[in-house]
């Protein structure tokens, strides 16, 4: 019983110091960060690497969630009779809650496992050592333009994923099960409104701090063996993943 | 040197996709205008009751959206709603006797105020008040008339059933 007690206060004490030294590791990012945007072209080649190549995985899960999302909601709403009101209730459902998380939850398992497996290989590898040895900082020059690629990515895929999502409603509500084009946009229209919007790229910025900020701090810290890469690489998504989902909670119920 | 430049219009090109998604969102699925919205001309009504009418309902005649209101405000005086809509620009040429109801849209839809055209020779400016009004119609009101109506018939039968 003593040694269950102290096996839990330990782990928690570690579950504290981890949350510390992300916290800290965020500081000291945010702290560089003027000087890295004065060299734009490292950071733009993330930007293509988070972004730019998760575009296709992003479009075809934001089609394909618009789609079910129109199809459940008419076989729902057509047992009350009210099927126009789809548009607006897909709408809100995509940009509030589905278009960021569903996002966040791809672009951990996309770009956040690149991030972290790569500068995980380079720590296994020496590369981040042999910087330093030649006076350079491998937070500044590796873990700093891949963290503000993803921060910059992450509220585009989630705007094109909330697009296509919409589009994807579009195609089954309207052309496949036929409701009243007209009034399926008025409906979506008279319902969403600029706040909706503004919660669901909040979302998405906030998202993007926190999946990117957890991958480069993974990979930055693995160990430095195979192993330890492929553990920093899971460990990326899954506490992207339990993140997301809880600073999801905390939003809504803050900006609700 | 070649291929960062590529990388670089990679680049440019799926920033400019998020921005014109974001484009998209703002003016496809939202009915706010963005900056221009001083535009037309603002008519107000008073009504009975507005029963569930918002900000931002269309203003229609003939099922076409002339416009939407902008403004709710309680008249103290005589106790009724002050309802102000701006019509779009284009619709210039509404009689000045036309008359305003609000009406819902579906049997559990948003409410609208639909104008009927009246015979007037002049036409509705700027500031304006359309005189004939009709309240929105409340359903529990509805309801209970029918319910009295109902006891009222039943109870006359039931006079009437024993001579």
């Amino acid at each position: 019983m003593i040694t269950l007690l102290r096996e839990l206060w330990r782990s928690t004490r570690e579950a504290l110091v981890q949350l510390g030294r992300v916290f800290l590791f965020f500081l000291q990012l945010l702290a560089f960060t003027p000087a890295a945007l004065m060299r734009m072209r490292l950071i733009v080649h993330q930007i293509f690497n988070a972004g730019a190549l998760s575009l296709v995985i992003i479009m075809t899960c934001g089609l394909f969630v618009g789609m079910v999302l129109g199809l459940l909601g008419y076989d729902l709403l057509s047992r009350v009779g009210s099927e126009e009101v789809l548009g607006a209730g897909a709408a809100l459902a995509l940009t509030k809650q589905l278009g960021p998380v569903m996002t966040a939850l791809l672009f951990a398992g996309r770009a956040g496992t690149a991030l972290a497996s790569e500068i995980g290989l380079m720590r296994a590898t020496d590369q981040l050592s042999a910087m330093q040895m030649m006076a350079v900082d491998p937070v500044r020059r590796v873990v700093l333009p891949r963290f503000l690629g993803g921060v910059v990515a992450m509220p585009c895929l989630t705007a094109i994923f909330i697009s296509i999502g919409i589009f994807g409603v579009q195609l089954v509500g309207i052309q496949q099960v036929g409701i009243d084009s007209g009034s399926f946009w008025s409906q979506m229209r008279s319902a969403v409104e600029l706040d909706d919007i503004r919660e669901g790229m909040v979302k998405g910025c906030v998202f993007g701090v926190a999946c990117s900020l957890i991958a480069v701090y993974e990979g930055y810290n693995s160990l430095p063996t195979a192993e330890g890469v492929g553990r920093a690489t899971t460990r990326t998504v899954v506490i992207s993943s339990v993140a997301t989902l809880l600073l999801n909670f905390m939003l809504t119920a803050f900006m609700l | 040197m070649q291929q960062t430049r590529a990388i670089e219009i990679g680049t440019g090109l799926f920033v400019l996709f998020g921005i014109a998604s974001l484009l998209f969102m703002v003016t496809q699925i939202t009915a706010e205008r963005v900056g221009v919205q001083r535009v037309g001309y603002v008519l107000t009504a008073e009504f009975e009751n507005i029963g569930g009418l918002k900000v931002g309902a269309p203003v229609s005649m003939a099922g076409v959206t002339l416009g939407r209101v902008i403004k709710i405000e309680f008249n103290s005086k005589d106790y009724r709603a002050l309802v102000e809509m701006r019509i779009d620009p284009q619709f210039d040429k509404i009689p000045n006797d036309s008359d305003a109801a609000i009406f819902t849209q579906g049997l559990l839809g948003n409410q609208y105020i639909g104008m009927t055209a009246g015979g007037s020779e002049t036409f509705y400016k700027d500031g304006d008040r359309i005189e004939l009004t009709q309240s929105a119609l409340v359903l529990e009101n509805l309801i209970s008339k029918f319910l009295v109506n109902f006891a009222e018939g039943k109870s006359r039968s039931a006079e009437e059933a024993p001579k």
